[in-house]
């Protein structure tokens, strides 16, 4: 595989942003709810980082180093506003869903990681994929994440039922923990083990060692 | 001498280092201004739209609410009607025309002649929005707007009306102060549920629809609500007028010439 190639496809599950560096679970939580939701945030989001990366990568070389951070966060706070207005125009129904989730995109970390840690030293080219791998793999969990929440919390999917609920006559009994935040958790934690059972590589060393109870609870 | 001076300026910032504190200013002024013409760029570009989002987004609660208040969730369209000539005026977009703006405004209201000003409004707005449904291309329920003066307080209803303009559909109010307990039983289901099928003029035309004292006696008297007798009469007179000539009395006209 070649090195450009690495960049797009490392983030989807070998560095994933949100189950390997667990960057970006707020918005993950917020905006799961259902899929259309979670499908316009990846889409937002990844256009401002793939676009971000590649702004920021080609103005590496001039950005001053003592105002580094702002300048990258000047660029990324308009992409968002641009982003926002565009959806504001074209998606309304859905950007009042959104709400703030958007804007905060300002605040996610991923793309203030990914410019910092990525496009400061690397050319254009890589610096593009490296943004849009990892929009595609925080897309990739918020679309497992908000297809379960909404199939499980209301049994449909993209506003189309599925399992015909109790409400409508069916069998199925909505599980309305699935529209609360904490479900998110359970299943970004559930997500997090299953992909680190499969690629035993990146579970972490235990930072100390616990203790025990003959121990008085000290290591 | 300026142009040769801007010129050897520039190229001096241009050889400084790019850590240098000149540099780093110009190039925070650069990065801050080219993001705030982006920025500026796409929200001027972008308002129309916007704008017209949110527009649609008031007019679908409005016929909402005027849907949920005369309890019929069939479709409604609103239209911008001139009150003096009953014509629907297509020149003003039901989504951007607010009705209780204009009635505050002196260019978009006229002075009501006291005599006339049965229902203590003062001025009374050049347009109103109604509400129609149309099956065939003839109208079969008309909702209209309508306030007035009760006992305490101004009362903010609907009156819907089937498309003969005369049989009452609905009468609802959903904005009003009136003693509660008495007045404002207005608002109630029971009361609500006597103005069904009741209608607002005889065969002649002339507007008839009345609340009574006590029971109520033919198709043109509700009764009223005990201890409420004014509030009663508001309503009464708030229905005249707004059913007369000064109300929609012309555009029910052409409703019943068929020209709506």
């Amino acid at each position: 595989m070649s090195e450009n190639t690495r960049h797009l496809t490392d983030p989807l599950i070998a560095s994933n942003p949100l189950t390997v560096q667990i960057l970006g679970i707020c918005s993950a939580l917020a905006v799961t709810t259902s899929l259309k939701t979670a499908l316009v945030m990846c889409a937002a989001l990844t256009a401002v980082l793939t676009v971000s990366s590649g702004l920021i990568s080609s103005l590496r070389n001039r950005i001053p180093v003592s105002i580094r951070l702002i300048v990258q966060i000047t660029i990324i706070a308009s992409l968002v506003i641009v982003v926002d207005e565009v959806l504001k125009a074209y998606a309304f129904e859905i950007s009042k869903r959104l709400s703030v989730f958007v804007g905060l995109i300002i605040t996610n970390c991923i793309v203030l990681a990914r410019a910092e840690a990525f496009a400061m030293r690397n050319p254009v080219g890589p610096s593009v994929l490296d943004g849009l791998g990892n929009g595609l793999g925080y897309s990739l969990i918020l679309i497992v994440i908000g297809t379960l929440r909404e199939l499980l919390g209301a049994g449909s999917l993209l506003g189309y039922p599925v399992f015909p609920t109790v409400a409508d006559g069916g069998w199925f009994q909505p599980l309305k923990l699935m529209l609360l935040a904490p479900s998110a958790f359970f299943l970004l934690g559930f997500l997090v083990w299953a992909v680190r059972s499969w690629r035993r590589e990146q579970v972490e060393k235990p930072e100390f060692a616990a203790g025990t109870a003959d121990q008085g609870g000290r290591p | 001498m300026t142009a040769p001076d801007t010129g050897s300026w520039w190229r001096r910032l241009a050889a400084l280092p790019k850590d240098s504190a000149p540099k780093t200013i110009a190039f925070a002024m650069l990065v801050a201004v080219v993001a705030a013409v982006l920025v500026s760029f796409v929200a001027v570009t972008l308002r129309p739209l916007q704008k017209a989002n949110l527009e649609r987004e008031r007019q679908g609660r409005i016929v909402a609410i005027v849907s949920r208040a005369i309890g019929d969730a069939g479709p409604l369209s609103a239209h911008v009607v001139e009150l003096k000539t009953g014509r629907i005026a297509p020149e003003i977009d039901p989504v951007t025309f607010d009705q209780e703006a204009a009635a505050k405004k002196p260019e978009t209201s006229i002075a009501l002649p006291p005599a006339a000003d049965i229902a203590g409004l003062g001025r009374r707005e050049t347009h109103a929005t109604v509400f129609l449904r149309r099956e065939g291309g003839k109208p079969t329920l008309i909702v209209l707007p309508v306030r007035g003066q009760g006992y305490q307080s101004t009362l903010y209803g609907y009156l819907a009306l089937r498309g003969d303009g005369v049989t009452v559909a609905a009468l609802t109010f959903y904005k009003q102060g009136e003693t509660p307990g008495l007045g404002s039983r207005i608002t109630e289901p029971a009361w609500q549920g006597l103005w069904p099928g009741k209608r607002i003029a005889d065969d002649s035309g002339t507007i008839r629809i009345k609340v009574v004292r006590g029971a109520a006696s033919g198709p043109h008297e509700v009764d009223g609500i005990s201890g409420a007798t004014r509030t009663g009469n508001g309503v009464t007179n708030l229905l005249q007028f707004w059913l007369g000539a000064y109300g929609f009395g012309p555009f029910l006209d052409r409703v019943k010439a068929g020209e709506i």
